[in-house]
């Protein structure tokens, strides 16, 4: 009885006017940017982060939340209709979506993305609401020791799990958590790594580290790049798939939605990962696998939902632990920060209808994607013909005024170009950036339960493993570890992040 | 057949890994380090700068062995003018205002394509100042001076 009278809670939040007209900006803005290659949520969100100073936290976080996973479904418009991938974790949707396209089906694979979807998402919204409020009461129990043991699994499997070089990856991560000791100590007062800048004291913000290495770098590797986009210009008919386009799919969207809910629990792991699973799995299903890649719909039908499913589960982690499961989820408890709430297990005690209608609200938003955007295909082909040469200065402006704004001061500018240039050598050499921001994150608060952890014990550092919740999180992380660089894995795990 | 290390990705990529790990050694020197019981503000730093001062230099061996090389496109001309375009407004937003900053900015931006005609980016220009000056110093009240010194 108590998950219904918290999701009624959640609803009444969600559906207040003001709510509902955030919800709705969210996930139009963030289906705009999931079109739009070369624009992700990652940078969005962090351009907006300080535009949200001046709304309620429960406004703020809807929203942001909307452009997320409005993000992962616009994503899958432009790869169907374009071949190209709107967002990273689209990829496996141009493979039988595309195909479909061009076999005059577009209509029926875009309907059919957008139902997964929206069933993923109605089936995730109960999964939080179950798992969410016993997960945060475990939590509850959690010392500095747990933590530390937690943020160093979450860390781990983020570089395991990313594009690339295992070692670079973990490399980067250390790289975020220097950057994150950047400024005063807490304990001992002492100003660290800043040098002779009195604007360091406070830290490096995390919105001028986000947007530099995030949204700068990538207008320099675009304009770098000589890809062309060719937009797919037969007419879009009839949305709606068959009945027997229905059937078939109905087991791929189940599937989809059990692996991205599983995938996005963990922490450390991308949509990406939890769509190309799906797509393997009903590939090996399939009574004829060879239809796959010719214009299968349920290998559109799987990954749409099992990275929907991926993107809502995250929020599991990151609001009952208080521990960003990726990226963009540090950006969303950066939201929480700003608005001076602090993020861990007690958020959903004290703050109630703030967890809860965050969570309907990302019901309601699923239906407003489903309802708003068949109809607006049009519009979003229309923007797909819009040059890049038209797109980036708008980026960049709104990107330096959203630095600016929020400590309204240019050293940040400054620094965030700083970290432009970083951010795009680090491209180059093939480091991925993303664990790095997670470290970045992590960092202080991983660096103040070390210290807690050990005062506790008396400098006794066998506290990690002589208590079972922090030994499990431990050989948890040695596994996924040995896992991943053991040599039959290797060359899978390659296949499916490279 | 020679060893080029100037273009080899994985060493240059250790070579950066080991240098911010060096540096961040050399630097928390001056911070006490304490100990496992009571950490000092240098501790961790140190530590952090240690291992990933090892794991450069594993990245750094395997660049010898695998030889990858630099794949991405540059664009130099993009690299150079972005970052300078951002200073410049930092500068502009302190002495002349949001007007000109924004104005300045829009117009080095799209000189970093190198594809853009005037009169396009005169029209970008106008209609994304004006939506911007509408957004944020009048829907978001930031309080920004529009013009500033003259």
């Amino acid at each position: 009885m108590e998950l219904f009278n918290n999701l009624i809670l959640g609803f009444s939040v969600a559906l207040s006017v003001q709510n509902l007209w955030f919800c709705f900006i969210g996930v139009l803005l963030g289906t705009l940017i999931g079109v739009l290659p070369g624009i992700g949520p990652l940078a969005t969100i962090a351009m907006l982060l300080p535009i949200t100073f001046n709304v309620p936290p429960v406004s703020a976080l809807i929203m942001l939340a909307g452009i997320y996973y409005g993000a992962q479904y616009g994503g899958s418009t432009t790869a169907i209709l374009v071949n190209l991938p709107g967002e990273t974790s689209a990829v496996v949707t141009c493979m039988d979506g595309y195909q479909m396209a061009r076999q005059g089906r577009a209509g029926p694979a875009l309907g059919i993305a957008a139902i997964g979807s929206f069933v993923a998402g109605t089936i995730c919204t109960f999964f939080i609401a179950l798992f969410g409020p016993p997960l945060a009461e475990m939590a509850l129990s959690f010392g500095a020791p747990e933590y530390f043991s937690l943020m160093l699994m979450g860390l781990v499997t983020a570089a395991v799990l990313a594009h690339g070089d295992m070692v670079k990856a973990l490399a980067m991560v250390v790289v975020g958590l220097l950057l994150g000791i950047v400024g005063t100590d807490v304990n001992s007062g002492m100003s660290r790594f800043a040098f002779s800048f009195s604007e360091l004291t406070d830290g490096i913000g995390f919105v001028v580290l986000a947007v530099g290495v995030f949204a700068v770098s990538e207008i320099v590797a675009n304009l770098g790049s000589t890809e062309k986009r060719q937009v797919f210009t037969s007419k879009v008919r009839n949305l709606w798939p068959t009945r027997d386009d229905l059937t078939r799919c109905l087991g791929p969207i189940l599937r989809g939605t059990g692996l991205g809910a599983f995938f996005g629990v963990l922490p450390g792991t991308g949509p990406a990962i939890a769509s190309f699973s799906s797509y393997m799995m009903e590939k090996k299903l399939a009574r004829d696998p060879s239809r796959f890649g010719r214009g299968a719909i349920e290998g559109v039908a799987g990954p749409e939902s099992a990275n929907n499913a991926d993107a809502q589960c995250k929020f599991i982690p990151t609001l009952t632990l208080g521990i960003p499961a990726s990226a963009v989820m540090a950006l969303m408890l950066g939201a929480l920060t700003i608005q001076g709430i602090a993020p861990g297990p007690q958020v959903m005690t004290e703050k109630p209808d703030l967890f809860w209608g965050l969570i309907a609200s990302m019901w309601i938003g699923n239906l407003m994607l489903v309802i708003l955007n068949l109809p607006l295909i049009g519009l979003w082909v229309s923007l797909l013909k819009v040059p890049y040469r038209m797109l980036f200065p708008a980026i960049m402006a709104f990107s330096c005024i959203g630095i600016y704004s929020v400590n309204n001061s240019s050293f940040d500018v400054y620094l965030a170009a700083v970290f432009g240039l970083a951010g795009f050598l680090w491209l180059k050499l093939e480091c991925s950036p993303a664990p790095m921001l997670l470290g970045f994150v992590l960092g202080p608060m991983m660096e103040e339960n070390l210290r807690r952890a050990l005062l506790i014990s008396r400098g006794d550092p066998t506290v990690f493993i002589s208590r079972p919740i922090s030994l499990s999180f431990l050989i948890a992380t040695v596994i996924v570890l040995l896992v991943m660089a053991a040599p039959a894995m290797r060359s899978r795990r390659a296949a499916i992040t490279g | 057949m020679k060893l080029d290390l100037r273009n080899n990705r994985d060493f240059l990529s250790g070579l950066m890994f080991i240098g911010i790990g060096l540096g961040a050694i050399l630097v928390a020197r001056d911070y006490p380090v304490g100990s496992t019981l009571q950490m000092g503000p240098g501790y961790f730093p140190t530590a952090l700068g240690g291992i990933l001062f090892l794991m450069g230099l594993h990245v750094m061996i395997q660049g010898v062995v695998k030889k990858e090389k630099l794949t991405a496109s540059w664009s130099l001309r993009a690299l150079a003018i972005l970052p300078f375009s951002m200073v410049v407004f930092g500068f502009l937003m302190e002495f002349s205002g949001f007007i000109p900053a924004l104005v300045v900015l829009l117009f080095l931006a799209a000189a970093a394509g190198g594809e853009s005609r005037f009169r396009e980016v005169l029209v970008l220009t106008i209609l994304l100042t004006a939506a911007s000056t509408a957004l944020f110093i009048y829907g978001l009240e930031l309080p920004y001076p529009l013009l500033k010194g003259f």
